[in-house]
């Protein structure tokens, strides 16, 4: 279903129609040709396999199996546990099911608010910046600055800020400017999902202003000279004709973010180590502490396989509305 | 799409061959190690100094002397805590790991019920010296009682009351306090001007199990019945959760921002004089490292209700400490048991201690004057006669996680300001219960 | 198709005033965002240890370069450095290196499978990671004792597990650059004399650089800063700095301002690395990702 979905987005993933293409290279004979994108194609596919494929299928036998301390040594021997590690994840009157719903729709939530957010920021900050103007090219270069930190050294600079005691947040939210009674935290309870967004949104909107930079110069000048021509201002020009056109770059860029975002570990777990506070317990930091914490493999394993169905589903239907919406806008 | 769909076949075929040759192909189970690879040995150490470097520089010159006595060469690695357990983790699952290892004395019994290490029968023993060179509390916490250990004691640790004699003499308090009561009343005169009468790790969760395991046996309340089931919600376990955070909630002495705490900075507190008291075990390397000149601090028994620590509902510790186990896997077994016996002899056990601290698990190695210092008689006291082993049951690091995560979220809603009642308390410790497996 | 290189101005108007206001204050108020942690990092890498687990300042009370030479001492950084610049290094090349080959395969050819192939490599993209960190972990294990090539705890296994991380990404990329770069062009190629891989090598790779230089930079950062496999597939020997970096939250106290220092030393070369290279990502992402 979902291979359907995303051949539908067509053109790019799948080129279709490219007159060369139908035959290939001529020259170096017809076997060769026939042998030669294989070839090319197989330290990828021999990768993939080795480390994506197979791995998930192992992970998806593992989540039929009782796989708790008592039998990791010699997986084999575990008990099969049929869908019990299912019926377990997804049974939301019991606990460990209500945590993970919970989990899930927290999830759910920081992306949606974290995608838009970096979506908005990105474009906006791409748009205010399609002309010359002086500085325009080291402001660039230090927007791009959060991107290129490795995760670890900048996740670990904002838990530094977000202490309730020394933080530089507090100091200027209570210190300096009196906003609170008492110096809020940031690091445990609700304001975690708060701090959270921050720092995501710190980190993922770079991706969105590089990408946004880059389809701003797809548009061609003369529409703008002709829109010009025609009357229209600046702010007219933004909405009738940047916006539009970055259609098709949105696409692309809200699902790369959406699943990224989704399935970041490495944000949550530097911020706010093994134990989550519940209001920013992630899923993929949910799972692993399902799993690691808890050493129950087999649930674990349930709930990613759960997630990666869930991921599926979201990214097919995702890609068949939007391309389908880009269709008939074309036509 | 045929052939898409024998694509897929293909590729699925292919996949549970190799993930069938995973499964087949790991050690064979139930060996307990073989001499296929003598002459070296892998050691994974646990943090116990300032950091990585320090334990190094401890431990190497000890490895030279043992391949020099031996021959065989140690390859030392210091994990840090955070990557331990899932170390030990991946290398039970997939019988590649270290020949001896460090592990935390309140795994054992989890460890134990994986089959990952070797156990300590008597014949083992016998050729590590005996099982009686060992002190008897120390092998308390070896693994579920009536089972062979899982791994013997290395390095023992207790806690006690530690108390900032500067703040103390600012106060005018003489006596440092002895029971619970004395404690709170204490620590109310000595919370004022930004200063707090007692730190704590809320965000520390194994820490926060310590401390209500203990709080948990003066009420006589264990967090698992005798046949080793989850029971986190009796009155004296709730008590005792309450009765901790209450130090914040009621009465007040613990600085609110401790609630984020998990990386000792209550005893940096401590040590820069804004905190008075810390329940902590083996802190003075600690103090030293911030700087705290020895003569600055005190240490007594942690209180207890009857303010005579003892047996029963008087026990003021859990039996800290560090294990030292050998991995069943190992292609070295004499090798590792010889290392084990090198470890634990006196010469070395006294050597090691004194480098970090902590206390010997040798009796005969206890006797050695270093260890009755001042800064750590009443740690070995405590050891010898109040201290007790935290439940040796396979679902003790679930334990840890699950309640420890409670006793955090607890003090997250009393530094919030939000009350913590009985009922908020006993509400947490059934969610954690449910959390267990098998309840 | 606009020259990659020059920007399309939006008017030859000028803009009102609006426009201009609206655009300063959100561009101030992005920045002082986007170096708020920047300068927390460089401050505090220069405060003595007692100013840091105190109270914030925004000045630091006296300026020290301790913290740079104290970092070298508490955590071997120097190994882990070497160590992450050798696997995120290999990882990169390699990665690269075969997102070329099956790009071009796809770009260029019709054969069977080919929709399975692109849909099943992009759809990896989506897995999570800790659904196949155990099995991963299983599998190199295994491999290690059947044939002896030590995978698991080795820089090589994290090579090649890193390579797979961002090949997904980087062929899609590329796929999108091939397709762009005219059919003319290898057809003069062959034309020439050159074979299919000539033809890639002396046509396309060139013609393909901005694409291939904003994959490497990709591949190499998310191999830079990974966690979660690093965490269990190395040992001390073959530690890298993501984790390695976790070593200044010692036993008695977090050393902030060594946290700091070394972060800052950590992300020097990367930042410095991607700074040099953003005029190829915006161009290479041009043409590759959003057509």
């Amino acid at each position: 279903m979902t291979t359907t979905a995303i051949e539908k987005t067509g053109g790019r993933t799948v080129p279709q129609r490219d007159p060369g293409a139908e035959h290939g290279p001529r020259r170096p004979g017809r076997l060769r040709a026939l042998g030669l994108p294989y070839l090319l194609l197989l330290p990828a596919l021999v990768l993939e396999i080795l480390v994506h494929l197979v791995p998930m299928l192992i992970g998806i036998v593992m989540s039929f199996k009782e796989l708790t301390q008592f039998f990791i040594r010699d997986w084999g021997t575990a008990p099969w546990a049929g869908l019990d590690n299912y019926a377990v994840s997804v049974d939301f009157d019991a606990p460990v099911g209500e945590a993970l719903l919970k989990s899930f729709l927290t999830t759910c939530l920081f992306t949606l608010l974290s995608v838009g957010l970096c979506w908005l920021i990105g474009t906006a900050a791409a748009v205010f910046m399609q002309e010359t103007f002086r500085g325009r090219g080291l402001l660039r270069t230090l927007f791009l600055v959060p991107y290129a930190l490795p995760v670890y050294a900048a996740v670990i600079t904002w838990a530094f800020m977000f202490q309730r005691d020394n933080g530089l947040i507090n100091h200027v939210l209570h210190d300096q400017l009196g906003l609170t009674d008492s110096p809020p935290f940031w690091l445990i309870g609700e304001n975690s999902f708060i701090t959270l967004l921050v720092v995501s949104v710190w980190k993922g909107w770079p991706f969105a202003f590089l990408i946004m930079m880059a389809g701003l110069q797809n548009i061609p000048r003369e529409i703008y000279e002709a829109a010009a021509l025609d009357g229209a201002g600046v702010w007219q020009q933004i909405r009738r004709i940047t916006l539009p056109s970055l259609r098709p770059v949105n696409q692309v860029l809200v699902l790369v973010l959406f699943l990224w975002t989704f399935n970041d570990f490495n944000t949550p777990f530097v911020l706010f180590g093994r134990a989550a506070p519940e209001s920013a317990d992630l899923i993929s930091l949910h799972i692993y502490q399902s799993s690691f914490q808890t050493w129950n493999f087999g649930t674990g394993s349930a709930m990613s396989v759960l997630l990666l169905l869930f991921l599926l589903v979201v990214t097919g239907l995702y890609l068949t509305l939007t391309s389908r919406g880009r269709k008939s806008a074309d036509a | 799409m045929r052939r898409i769909r024998a694509a897929a076949v293909g590729a699925v075929t292919l996949s549970l061959v190799l993930s069938a040759a995973a499964c087949g192909g790991g050690s064979p189970s139930g060996g307990s190690g073989d001499n296929s690879r003598p002459g070296t040995l892998t050691y994974w150490a646990s943090n116990q100094g300032a950091n990585l470097e320090v334990d190094k520089k401890v431990l190497q010159p000890e490895l030279d002397k043992f391949e020099k006595r031996t021959g065989i060469k140690v390859k030392l690695e210091v994990v840090p805590w955070s990557d331990l357990l899932n170390r030990i983790l991946t290398a039970t699952t997939s019988g590649q790991g270290p020949d001896v290892l460090n592990i935390g004395n309140t795994w054992s019994a989890s460890l134990q019920s994986s089959g990952a290490l070797l156990p300590w029968d008597e014949k083992n023993f016998e050729r590590i010296g005996g099982r009686d060179r060992f002190v008897e509390s120390a092998l308390g916490s070896t693994g579920v009682r009536g089972q062979d250990p899982a791994a013997v004691p290395l390095y023992s640790m207790a806690y006690a009351l530690y108390y900032n004699k500067k703040m103390f003499a600012e106060a005018g308090i003489t006596k440092p306090p002895a029971t619970w009561d004395e404690l709170v009343a204490t620590g109310k005169r000595l919370t004022k001007d930004g200063k707090a009468g007692i730190g704590v790790e809320g965000s520390n969760l194994s820490n926060n199990i310590h401390q209500v395991f203990v709080l948990g046996k003066q009420h006589g309340a264990d967090f698992f019945t005798p046949d080793g089931k989850a029971d986190f919600t009796s009155d004296g376990a709730v008590a005792a959760v309450k009765q901790y955070v209450d130090l914040m909630a009621e009465h007040r002495i613990v600085a609110k921002g401790n609630a984020e705490y998990a990386q000792n900075q209550s005893l940096s507190d401590f040590a820069k004089n804004r905190t008075a008291m810390v329940l902590w075990q083996t802190a003075a390397a600690t103090f030293k490292a911030q700087g705290m000149d020895d003569s600055a601090w005190g240490v007594v028994p942690a209180p207890v209700p009857s303010g005579k620590p003892g047996r029963g509902t008087a026990v003021n510790s859990m039996v800290a400490g560090i294990n030292l186990a050998v991995f069943k896997n190992t292609k070295n077994i004499d090798g590792a048991m010889k290392f084990v016996e090198f470890m634990t002899g006196d010469e070395e056990q006294k050597i090691l201690n004194k480098a970090y601290g902590s206390i010997p698990p040798v009796t005969s190695a206890q006797a050695d004057p270093a260890f009755n210092t001042p800064a750590l008689a009443p740690l070995r006291r405590t050891l010898a006669t109040s201290a007790a082993a935290l439940p040796q049951v396979p679902e003790e690091s679930q334990f840890e996680t699950v309640v420890g995560t409670a006793v955090k979220e607890l003090f997250a809603d009393a530094a919030a300001g939000r009350p913590v009642t009985t009922a908020s308390v006993r509400a947490k410790l059934e969610k954690a219960q449910q959390q267990m497996p098998n309840t | 198709m606009p020259s990659p290189t020059r920007p399309a101005p939006r008017s030859p108007m000028a803009a009102p005033r609006s426009f201009l206001w609206s655009r300063a204050v959100f561009l101030t108020l992005l920045t002082g965002f986007v170096l708020l942690p920047v300068y927390v990092m460089v401050s505090s890498s220069l405060k003595p240890l007692a100013d840091v687990s105190g109270k914030f300042q925004w000045i630091p009370s006296g300026l020290t370069l301790t913290p740079y030479r104290d970092i070298w001492k508490t955590v071997p950084l120097a190994d882990y450095f070497v160590n992450s610049l050798v696997v995120a290094g290999a990882a990169t090349i390699c990665s690269v290196m075969i997102a070329v080959f099956a790009a071009y395969a796809v770009s260029r050819y019709t054969f069977r499978g080919k929709r399975v192939f692109t849909v099943t490599v992009l759809s990896t993209q989506m897995f999570p990671g800790i659904l196949f960190l155990l099995p991963l972990f299983l599998i190199y294990v295994n491999i290690g004792n059947a044939t002896g090539i030590a995978l698991f705890g080795s820089r090589g296994g994290l090579i090649l597990t890193y390579m797979t991380f961002s090949l997904p990404f980087s062929i899609w990329m590329l796929i999108g650059y091939f397709d762009s770069v005219p059919r003319d062009l290898d057809e003069a190629a062959k034309v020439d004399g050159c074979g299919p891989l000539g033809a890639l090598f002396r046509v396309i790779v060139p013609a393909a650089v901005p694409g291939i230089v904003a994959v490497a930079v990709y591949a190499f950062m998310t191999a830079w800063g990974e966690v979660l496999f690093a965490s269990v597939m190395t040992n001390d020997t073959t530690r890298t700095l993501a984790v390695g970096l976790q070593g200044y939250a010692g036993q008695n106290d977090v050393y902030w301002n060594q946290v700091m220092a070394a972060s800052l030393v950590v992300s020097v070369p990367v930042v410095a690395g991607f700074l040099l290279l953003q005029r190829y990502l915006v161009t290479g992402l041009t043409a590759g990702a959003v057509k």
